[in-house]
């Protein structure tokens, strides 16, 4: 059995990982114009390359803007900032499109690809949504 | 899984295997959930039995790939339709213009194959985007631009091919303009390159067009003759400083003349960006007293917009312009601009930045009209979402070339408004559009999306659109698939004689028709409805 200094010591160490794994895996916001630094994380990469230049941040990005109108306010713009999003929700989206957002093909996003954005979007998740959001239910 | 029309699925089955032994079986697909991927997000077909759909795709890494796969088509019949980014949306995306294509998906071949800081050139494959090459240059601290079109997604191999244009300076926003030496694959497999490229080891490929002999590079844009897999562009020295500034005038009337000073103002060369005139009043979209106003043809129409532009506050004409170069060179120009522009009465030119290159990161984001200073983005579809408006699906853009000639562009302005209301259209745009070189477009985009009836009411407009320009004598200088016969078939003189000489290269180039049927009109002998 551990000494108490030691059970502390553990404690602290386990809670500095904890935070230093929220910290880490607090996505920053990706951005349009940079190549992606080798090292990036493979669904952070993925999403710079081929969803940022929609969903990044700042008015030139429309997939921000039109989701800017759509929630009011009520959940953050930008989809590195989401909490609800679930893998399927994010899939559907990717191969599907929705109004001016054209589907991607598997040579623009391979299946692996999709999944690691999948991961990277679906990481941060404090506590399941309460209502998480869901995909369109049908569409021709 | 359906074969193309008229292919024996037996047939169409032993194709599939030899492709996916030359590209690897994942890059083949056939399933109706891939196949999804590939419909036309903004047809205006959507969902109809008319629809352009593919019937498989293959996907190729090289042009080795590209070849093999072509000389399996080339033997068994097999249409193809080739696609380079796929996202040439409102002119096709990454559908066929004959339904039933095998989509031949060139998006895995994207390399940067060059780029010359010296002497202003990269080469690049299809699957190349403006955002790729932007983030190539940038990376390496290149002191050169790209000139993109408002969506940056798309190909740069591509958007040539179908005689795109941008916005930086002259001649590097005309993307067919700025093109140097060209590789095509043709039908039966055979790779050949266009100038310079044509000699072996040459040095010069991205350097000089012409080569020796005729200059064939235009017959592989808006055509089906062959597949470019390699493709050189003149790109823009880093300038030290861009204007950004835009020239306004007041009055309703004073369009032709405001058109025609910024006209000439071109052909000196002072002003080498794209431009366009646009117009709070005149212009899409417009809210519903607006909406009113415009629907008055009476002596009250001007008064009234005239009327309804000073209680708004707004300028009447305004066109945004850019000038690039040595601070102390585009000054002196613009004083000139500036004289000529204010010989009309009340109008005048404002500057609304000077930045000064390389920009740093910070700036790079907050610079405003990204796409004057060579910046890819999709800034322009942001205008599509508005508080409270109607779903912004899609669109296919109405892009007659007008005279450049104030008066005649203002008359289709006129003309062009009557048919949308008679229509029950609501476009974006309508701007005067000094896009290529020397000649006005105006590009109207109009809405289409999921909903059948409303795509059918879209379409008769924009049919009637086309007539009433080709009766006037204006055509479109691009057109979406389900149009492009129709366009083509305005292009008649003598009988249709080009649209004939087209055809008899095509019987020559691709006897077997198996690369993009329908593609501007060009259809093999044995789907020809006129033969």
């Amino acid at each position: 059995m551990k000494s108490r200094p030691g059970r502390l010591a553990c404690a602290a160490a386990q809670l500095i990982l904890l935070l230093g794994v929220a910290q880490a895996a607090q996505p920053t916001i990706s951005w349009t114009w940079l190549p992606v630094p080798a090292g990036t994380d493979p669904g952070k990469a993925a999403f710079m390359r081929a969803c940022a230049v929609c969903h990044g941040d700042g008015p030139d990005h429309p997939g921000t803007s039109s989701l800017q109108i759509k929630y009011e306010g009520k959940l953050p713009a930008l989809l590195e900032q989401r909490t609800d999003l679930t893998p399927d929700l994010v899939r559907y989206y990717v191969r599907n499109g929705f109004a001016m957002m054209p589907r991607f093909r598997k040579t623009e996003l391979s299946d692996a690809e999709v999944d690691a954005i999948v991961n990277y979007l679906t990481r941060v998740r404090p506590e399941p949504a309460a209502h998480p959001a869901q995909p369109p239910a049908s569409r021709q | 899984m359906k074969a193309p029309p008229g292919i024996a699925p037996a047939r169409f089955e032993q194709a599939l295997r030899k492709w996916r032994g030359i590209v690897g079986a994942d890059w083949v697909f056939t399933s109706a959930q891939d196949l999804d991927a590939y419909r036309d997000s903004y047809s205006p077909l959507y969902g109809e039995v008319t629809e352009r759909v593919a019937s498989a795709v293959v996907a190729p890494d090289s042009v080795e790939q590209v070849q093999e796969v072509l000389r399996v088509a080339h033997a068994a019949r097999i249409p193809l339709y080739a696609i380079s980014t796929g996202k040439n949306l409102t002119y096709g995306g990454s559908a066929p213009a004959y339904s039933g294509s095998v989509i031949l998906d060139l998006k895995r071949m994207n390399r940067i194959l060059e780029v010359s800081e010296r002497n202003a050139f990269a080469l690049v494959e299809p699957g190349v985007s403006y955002f790729d090459l932007y983030r190539h240059i940038r990376e390496r601290g290149l002191k050169l631009w790209i000139d993109c079109p408002d969506p940056g997604w798309g190909s740069l191999v591509g958007n040539s091919l179908d005689h795109g244009a941008g916005y930086t300076s002259a001649p590097f926003r005309d993307h067919f303009e700025a093109r140097c030496g060209m590789e095509v694959v043709l039908a039966d497999g055979q790779l050949l390159r266009t100038g310079m490229g044509a000699l072996p080891n040459s040095k010069t490929w991205q350097q000089f067009r012409y080569g020796m002999g005729p200059m064939v590079d235009g017959l592989f844009a808006q055509s089906n003759f062959g597949v470019v897999t390699k493709m050189g562009f003149w790109l823009m020295p880093q300038p030290e400083c861009a204007l950004l500034l835009t020239a306004e005038a007041g009055r309703h009337d004073d369009g032709p003349a405001f058109i025609d000073a910024l006209a000439q103002l071109g052909y000196e060369g002072l002003i080498t960006s794209q431009l366009f005139v646009e117009s709070p009043v005149m212009g899409f979209p417009m809210g519903p007293e607006l909406a009113r106003l415009r629907a008055d043809w009476s002596e009250r129409r001007v008064p009234a917009l005239e009327d309804y532009a000073r209680r708004n506050g707004l300028v009447f004409w305004s066109a945004p312009f850019a000038m690039y170069g040595h601070e102390d060179v585009v000054r002196t120009q613009l004083a000139h601009i500036r004289r000529r522009i204010e010989q009309i009465p009340g109008a005048r030119v404002r500057e609304t930045a000077c930045l000064r290159f390389p920009l740093a990161d910070d700036q790079l984001a907050a610079a405003p009209d990204k796409a004057r200073l060579g910046i890819p983005s999709l800034s322009y579809f942001v205008s599509r979402f508005a508080p409270g408006a109607p779903l912004f699906e899609g669109h296919i853009d109405f892009s007659p070339v007008v005279p450049l000639d104030g008066q005649t562009l203002r008359e289709a302005q006129d003309l062009f408004d009557r048919i949308c209301q008679e229509h029950g259209i609501a476009p974006l745009g309508g701007r005067v559009l000094l896009y290529h070189l020397r000649a006005a477009c105006l590009i109207y985009a109009v809405p289409v999306g999921r909903d059948p009836q409303a795509n059918a009411r879209a379409r008769a407009g924009f049919a009637r659109l086309m007539e009433v320009a080709a009766a006037r004598g204006w055509g479109e200088y691009r057109i979406h698939p389900a149009f492009m016969d129709k366009g083509i078939g305005y292009y008649n003189y003598n009988d249709g004689a080009l649209l004939r000489f087209h055809e008899r290269l095509k019987d020559a180039v691709d006897p077997h028709g198996i690369l993009s049927a329908g593609r501007y009109g060009i259809w093999p002998r044995h789907l020809r409805k006129h033969v």
